[in-house]
């Protein structure tokens, strides 16, 4: 594995180094929330921020993303026909995005690129991407990823992960995709392996240590599906639920899209947006009827999906990465943590 | 505060011990600071849940619609509001209610508060006037009054217009003046008011927490998400994004009571009081009306007066 440390003091420099070969993607303060942007040519990154308002899984996965364009003009020898769009699949780096984050992308990748189906949007885009994380020294109090299979210096998903120390980084460089990036920004202060690791190492246990919150998850492989799906506790949790999307929306591992054609005059796109099993919408037949026509169906069906359908088909864990940002953002405290608990936990 | 939350108890334990009613709808403590959740209560032993401080936001009312049970709901001035709204729209009976009122003193701005410090913020407690709020390597006390939500500062009904039950003695309304803001708006040039609007809209990501935590927005199918036609397009386009919030707007008119749920719901903070809240002051300026007041009155937009302003024909 090599080491390398950045110089804060050359941080701008390597960034401007790499600013013509890749588009650069770093989290910007906006009204006092992060979010992660497209960096115009000499702005920088801003670290000082616990984890961005939205995960960057729009990066790769946009929340409208057209697919086809196509004509209806039946002058148009073309009519009809539907065409691919031109897409900017050069190389981009998300600069600074959480371990946890990262990993979701994993996750996200199991729906996205299958044996059978290959969604080359989300690919081509994913594929194109650097993903340099910041291991997380500070986490929230509703971070619990260390109970969600990832952690504050998780690599999984990362091509090079930065430790922020004083003055200096210290990067572990995890790919080839990363080490050419590093190479590309011209930093080469080579670091010692035995000593960094031990540095991160140190890190690592103290961030680890801060993480307050868990969730419990051993249980729920071999609780049975009917009854957790018949559980007496739903129309509890499900009570407060008003049926928005934040939750599905500020999710780093949300999948679910809708695909729609607009029309204007005589031409039109067709394209695909984020969807939400909160809507209604989301499970409506052409027929009328609605197999989850209540709010207690909907909201049983995200716990479900991401604490046990998702853990029995791919034997991995939970569908969740503990960034808890559907924690802090659902407008009623509908809190996963407990919901998962619950789950874990239930004997009827 | 705790003296409500005693209060609110005990009223909730007679209720459901003498059968007055069969569920209690109210709030109980949240996981995370300066949040509660919505929850009811169905015995006397689970009536201990039940919590009542300034981080009680959310209107109730929206929980009401449709339900067919006897009910007892615990409302501050602006959820009672919007009870009288429901049962005038005929979402719920009068019968079948018993207001828990609760005299309200505000609520307080979690955006606010947290855009105050730097550190993430671990804990917030309360006592009487003041907001005590700390965060690793951080302690401040605050008054309440300076972190209140904005709709809460300019409230003038804090007292419920309705109500069976009294958790505290009414309190003075407000004399304030309601509409500084708008005012601030109406006077901007058509092209300076294009630009604050699509500003003030440019975060939003659709989903429907503003119209969702609306106790007004109840309606089978929202236009928004009707497919034949299809009113409006689903993707985040900026035009589409501003015909929902116009026309869900609109569709409060004359209904709504600015309790400021669609605000706190917003999880990317966005003001989106500042549209419902024009068209309550042309309600106000127009009609004398504002909404939820009294169960004996139709809504200015449902009933047609001799006297109804018409300057708008040219």
């Amino acid at each position: 594995m090599r080491f390398i440390t950045i110089d804060k003091n050359s941080w701008a420099n390597g960034l401007e180094n790499l600013y013509g070969n890749y588009r650069l993607f770093g989290p910007v303060k906006n009204n006092n929330q992060h979010f992660f942007k497209e960096l115009a040519k000499g702005e920088l990154p801003d670290f000082n921020y616990l984890n961005t308002r939205l995960s960057p899984k729009s990066l790769v996965f946009p929340q409208t993303e057209i697919m086809f364009e196509f004509s209806l003009d039946e002058n148009d020898e073309q009519h009809h026909i539907l065409k691919e769009i031109n897409k900017d699949y050069s190389p981009r780096a998300l600069i600074g995005i959480r371990p946890c984050d990262a990993a979701s992308f994993m996750l996200v990748k199991r729906n996205f690129d299958t044996p059978e189906y290959k969604d080359n949007y989300w690919l081509h885009a994913y594929e194109s991407t650097i993903f340099a994380g910041l291991a997380c020294d500070n986490p929230c109090n509703t971070c619990f990823c260390t109970s969600a299979g990832c952690g504050p210096f998780h690599e999984d998903g990362l091509d090079l992960l930065l430790v922020d120390e004083g003055d200096k980084f210290i990067v572990k460089i995890l790919t080839p995709k990363g080490d050419n990036f590093i190479n590309s920004a011209g930093w080469e202060t080579e670091a010692d392996p035995t000593a960094s690791e031990k540095i991160i190492a140190e890190m690592q246990i103290k961030a680890e240590e801060k993480i307050a919150s868990s969730v419990s998850t051993d249980k729920l492989k071999n609780k049975s599906t009917i009854k957790l799906y018949d559980g007496t506790f739903w129309d509890d949790i499900a009570f407060a639920c008003i049926n928005c999307g934040t939750c599905t929306y500020v999710c780093p591992t949300c999948w679910c899209f809708d695909i729609q054609d607009e029309v204007t005059r005589n031409s039109g796109i067709r394209i695909r947006n984020w969807d939400s099993c909160m809507y209604p919408l989301f499970t409506l037949h052409g027929t009328g009827y609605n197999p989850r026509n209540t709010k207690m169906q909907r909201v049983r069906q995200r716990f479900m999906h991401k604490l046990k359908y998702y853990v029995d088909k791919y034997g991995d864990g939970i569908q969740c990465v503990g960034c808890g940002r559907c924690i802090r953002l659902c407008p009623v405290n509908i809190d996963i943590r407990k919901v998962c608990d619950i789950m874990n936990n239930y004997e009827g | 505060m705790s003296d409500y939350t005693s209060k609110i108890k005990e009223i909730s334990e007679r209720l459901l011990k003498e059968e007055k009613v069969e569920i209690i709808i109210g709030f109980r403590k949240g996981t995370v600071p300066m949040m509660n959740e919505p929850c009811f209560v169905k015995t006397p032993e689970d009536v201990k849940e039940l919590v009542w401080d300034s981080n009680c936001g959310i209107n109730l009312a929206n929980y009401l619609t449709g339900r067919k049970e006897k009910i007892a709901i615990i409302a501050k001035g602006c959820d009672s509001r919007n009870i009288v709204t429901h049962i005038i729209e005929n979402k719920i009976k009068r019968e079948q209610l018993l207001i828990i009122g609760v005299p309200c003193k505000g609520m307080i701005d979690k955006n606010k508060i947290t855009s105050m410090f730097e550190n993430e913020i671990m804990e917030v407690s309360e006592d009487k006037e003041n907001i005590t709020v700390k965060g690793e390597g951080f302690e401040k006390t605050l008054n309440k009054n300076d972190v209140l939500q904005e709709n809460c500062k300019i409230c003038v009904h804090r007292n419920p217009v309705i109500y069976d039950e009294l958790a505290a003695d009414l309190i003075d309304e407000q004399k304030v003046d309601r509409y500084e803001d708008v005012r601030k708006i109406e006077a901007m040039s058509p092209e300076e008011k294009w630009s604050y609007f699509d500003d003030l809209l440019s975060p939003c990501i659709r989903c429907y927490a503003c119209r969702n935590a609306c106790p007004l927005c109840y309606c089978p199918t929202c236009f928004v998400d009707e497919s034949m036609p299809q009113w409006v397009g689903k993707s985040i386009d900026p035009v589409d994004t501003r015909t929902f919030h116009l026309l869900r707007a609109y569709h409060c008119a004359g209904r709504c009571t600015d309790c400021g749920a669609c605000e706190r719901a917003c999880p990317m903070g966005i003001k989106v009081r500042l549209f419902t809240k024009k068209l309550e002051k042309d309600c106000l300026e127009l009609y004398g009306w504002q909404a939820g007041l009294s169960l004996n009155e139709r809504p200015p937009l449902d009933t047609y007066r001799p006297d109804d302003p018409e300057d708008f024909i040219k």
